[in-house]
């Protein structure tokens, strides 16, 4: 049985590796949360506030479809980063929906 | 060489208290920070944004708090490297510390307060081969003494805040500004985009945009650098310096070398008593530090300071009886 309130996340990693991680819609959870909660090592030090970019990802596939499109304040970030790609997010500004389902992401940021 | 009775690595908010509590208990301190301005990640991370739990203030912008904070330790006029890494951490036979600074200071201290929160705030290098043998040569991540880049060729990269901010600040200092941005416009804060954009229309800043510096040259100092276009074309720039402002995340930094107990990247402190380290006569205050029930606020840094300070007095004066006493009672006595 699918269950309707998970999507599926894929993480580019080393070596062309992809992990997916099973994450829920019904959490409220932003994809910094999904992917500090599975382990992965980013700093976030600012909690989520979009004010310190340490959880810079590029989205590889789904950037279009990721739901609601980066703010002023997101790009004004991502703007001050010397490795920004045209499909930059702050991970912690992307919150999970079902828009987000099998969008493969890399990790850039601080670790 | 410095001396004083405390020495305090990071001028976060709970440093900066401890300058205080120290002050009242009649002791002398020594701040150093990495940034140029006190303050740590309320200033350097969240300056305009309101906190609601500092007792007393419904609310207030994390900016003015450090403002009132230096107003509150001015009467105890502490003395400060800024800008400056703390780097070594010796003992003299003496039994008093000898901290070292990347500025090349020398401080002597009976007893080092470790406030140093996240870590340094280190700056983002860009991947540009070579970048480090021109640092302090030509490539500096900081603007710390404006006045170094008076009459000089400059360039400049970044698109944020800092970038847009130092890019007016010194185009009216420098004899040419070139700012390179590897985008094709400007997302900061609206007045600065403005602003520069005035500044290059006037032949005052030239703006490189969907570029990026991708060489450094020089013999021994830097004298150019090559700017590459989004299709590799490259322009080559003689200059100065090279000041790339890519913005600052937190290490932890050199004290990992110095001896102390950690778990994880934070110091294990003895809550129970004092907040002192493994080392005796070293404290770690604020996020630093850990201990069950650790809550990492800038309140809870606070009270930690308060009782460093009474150990630490009671460490200074072994022979006398320790008389607690209100600042109703006295107010504020400076030095
Ligand atoms: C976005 C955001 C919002 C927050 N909101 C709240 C809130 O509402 N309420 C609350 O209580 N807390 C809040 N916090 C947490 C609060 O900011 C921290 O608890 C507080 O800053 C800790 O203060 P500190 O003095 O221990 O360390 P910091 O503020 O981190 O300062 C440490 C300083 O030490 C310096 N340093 C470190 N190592 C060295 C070295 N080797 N040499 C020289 N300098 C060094 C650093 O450069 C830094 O300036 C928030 C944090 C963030 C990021
Ligand atoms: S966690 Fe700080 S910008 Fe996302």
């Amino acid at each position: 049985m699918i269950d309707k309130d998970l999507v599926q996340i894929k993480v580019a990693g080393p070596n062309a590796t992809v992990v997916t991680l099973p994450a829920p819609t019904n959490m409220s959870l932003s994809l910094m949360e999904l992917l500090k909660g599975n382990g992965y090592p980013i700093q976030a030090t600012c909690g989520g506030m979009a004010l310190c970019a340490t959880c810079h990802v590029c989205v590889l596939e789904g950037y279009e479809q990721v739901g609601e499109p980066a703010s002023d304040a997101e790009w004004a970030m991502l703007d001050s980063l010397f490795n920004t790609t045209d499909t930059s997010r702050l991970a912690c500004q992307v919150r999970i929906g079902h828009a987000c389902d099998n969008m493969l992401v890399k990790i850039l940021g601080d670790t | 060489m410095i001396t004083t009775d405390i020495c305090i690595v990071g001028a976060g908010p709970v440093g900066l208290f401890a300058v205080f509590e120290a002050g009242l208990l009649g002791m002398r301190c020594h701040l150093i920070d990495v940034l140029t301005q006190p303050g740590g990640q309320l200033a350097e991370i969240y300056p305009k944004k309101p906190i609601y739990d500092i007792p007393g203030y419904p609310v207030v912008l994390a900016g003015e708090l450090i403002q009132r904070q230096l107003e509150q330790i001015a009467p105890f006029k502490p003395t400060w490297s800024l800008g400056e890494k703390a780097t070594d951490l010796q003992k003299n036979p003496s039994g008093d510390f000898l901290i070292t600074t990347s500025g090349g200071n020398q401080i002597q201290a009976k007893i080092l307060v470790i406030a140093s929160g996240l870590g340094v705030f280190e700056p983002r290098k860009p991947p540009i081969s070579s970048l480090d043998d021109f640092e302090n040569k030509g490539v500096d991540y900081f603007v710390k003494n404006p006045d170094a880049y008076k009459g000089k060729k400059l360039v400049l990269a970044g698109g944020g805040d800092s970038a847009l901010d130092w890019t007016i600040f010194l185009a009216d200092i420098a004899a040419e500004l070139t700012l390179v941005h590897r985008s094709s416009r400007f997302r900061a804060a609206p007045d600065s985009v403005e602003k520069v954009m005035a500044l290059s229309q006037s032949g005052k800043v030239r703006l490189m945009l969907d570029a990026n510096v991708t060489e450094v040259h020089g013999n021994g100092r830097l004298n150019k650098v090559v700017v590459s276009n989004k299709d590799g074309w490259p322009t080559h720039l003689d200059t100065d310096y090279f000041i790339p402002l890519f913005g600052l995340r937190p290490e932890l930094g050199p004290l990992a070398q110095w001896g102390l107990n950690m778990d994880g990247e934070a110091i294990k402190v003895d809550n129970t008593l004092d907040y002192q380290t493994n080392i005796p006569g070293v404290y770690a205050i604020g996020d630093i530090n850990t201990y069950p029930g650790k809550l990492k606020l800038i309140l809870c840094g606070y009270h930690e300071a308060a009782l460093m300070a009474q150990s630490a007095w009671k460490r200074l004066h072994p022979n006398s009886m320790f008389n607690m006493k209100y600042t109703t009672v006295n107010g504020i006595n400076g030095f």
